[in-house]
């Protein structure tokens, strides 16, 4: 049975996609069979993201129309055969998306993949529903930061309500809170929350903590998901978060400012 | 100075935005969690039910009463009600 992984937040901008790109290749590395599904039904930037931009021919809302079969819409990542991509409609209709087709979709791509990552779109509306709706796990991906992390918590609150697991009163879904762009150094200088801080408030275990850094935006740049530039603190982190998804226990990086000489912090610099 | 700055700075770590952000989040978030944590469907006839019980043998207003189910960890759930007696006790 492939497990349905959410990666989730309430808030936009705070790392989903970036997120999705980096496990979802990353998880596919370990020779797993993986399909990333870009539930952004509208928006679609999973796909940019990736770098299979421009071999997208049908997408999600096209199989769930029935005007393409799911392998004429799935594409192939050219890095990593076991990795594929079904990308999302960009001007079609919302609504398009319901419980019942979703879940024809995930049953169907469940026979032939180990790992089913959902790419959420922001808000706590339908269309967060819809991907977090079959999830097993959920990555709830949340930055440091006011807003972020109070509507993670909303998104604590759906997953436990509205899912199917929580409908059928199953085994509840697995949350994992990914705390992204991290900066340790405005941490020490107490203007930012703290991973214990968040993990306080929320209470759910930690999967990972993702340092704000320049690799991202270099790595959307090229359409490369950051977990293949292996010697950025950003690629690190997420491998960190692959490892753990698949059962290893590692120890946290990134978390404290980088040690400067003794000198310096004496005397400034 | 950077030495003296360092040493300024801790004795200050108690006021930083960042812990009055942890403070108003932790306060926002339990409020949130608790509004969503919604009352069974059977509460309000259980409520008058119980009033009207009550009224066979005591005064009881409206403001005097309050019942509240709560989750508490785990399977727990506990009923709460709070009844305000006045002097006079009984209706007849
Ligand atoms: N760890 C990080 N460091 C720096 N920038 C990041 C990081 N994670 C995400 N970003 C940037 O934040 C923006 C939003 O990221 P994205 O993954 O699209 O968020 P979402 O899918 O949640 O809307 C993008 O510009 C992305 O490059
Ligand atoms: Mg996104």
């Amino acid at each position: 049975m492939a497990r349905i992984i959410v990666v989730t937040s309430g808030k936009g901008g705070v790392g989903k996609t970036t997120s999705s790109a980096a496990i979802g290749l990353g998880l596919a590395l370990k020779g797993h069979k993986v399909v990333l599904i870009d539930f952004d039904i509208g928006l679609r930037n999973l796909d940019l993201i990736m770098g299979c931009e421009r071999r997208v021919v049908y997408d999600f809302v096209n199989v769930i129309n029935g005007e393409a079969t799911l392998n004429q819409a799935l594409i192939k990542d050219k890095r990593v055969s076991s990795l594929s991509i079904l990308p999302a409609s960009q001007t079609r209709d919302k609504d398009a998306l319901n419980k019942e087709n979703v879940g024809k979709v995930l049953e169907e791509l469940g026979k032939s993949y180990d790992f089913i990552v959902c790419d959420s779109p922001a808000g706590i509306e339908a269309g967060a529903m819809m991907a977090l709706y079959y999830a097993d796990e959920a990555i709830v991906t949340t930055n440091p930061e006011v807003s972020s992390v109070r509507d993670s918590d909303r998104i604590l609150g759906m997953l436990a309500s509205r899912s199917r697991r929580a409908e059928l009163g199953l085994e509840p879904i697995k949350e994992h809170l990914l705390l992204t762009r991290y900066s340790p150094k405005r941490v020490a200088e107490g203007e930012m929350l703290s991973v214990e801080d968040v993990k306080d408030i929320l209470s759910i275990p930690l999967l990972g903590v993702i340092p704000e850094s320049q690799a991202v935006l270099k790595a959307s740049n090229a359409g490369e998901p950051v977990i293949l530039d292996t010697m950025s603190d950003a690629g690190k982190a997420y491998q960190d978060v692959i490892e753990r998804l698949l059962g290893e226990t590692v120890e946290f990086r990134f978390l404290q400012v980088e040690k400067k000489g003794i000198l310096s912090r004496l005397f400034g610099g | 100075m950077a030495l003296l700055d360092y040493f300024l700075r801790k004795k200050e770590k108690q006021v930083t935005t960042a812990s009055k952000a942890k403070e108003r989040l932790q306060i926002i978030v339990a409020h949130e969690r608790h509004s969503r944590n919604k009352q069974p469907d059977y509460l309000p006839e259980l409520t008058e039910d119980i009033l009207n019980v009550l009224r066979k043998y005591i005064k009881v207003s409206d403001e005097s009463f309050s019942i509240n189910l709560d989750k508490k960890d785990g399977n727990l759930n506990v009923l709460e009600l709070n009844i305000e007696l006045h002097d006079e006790h009984s209706t007849n």
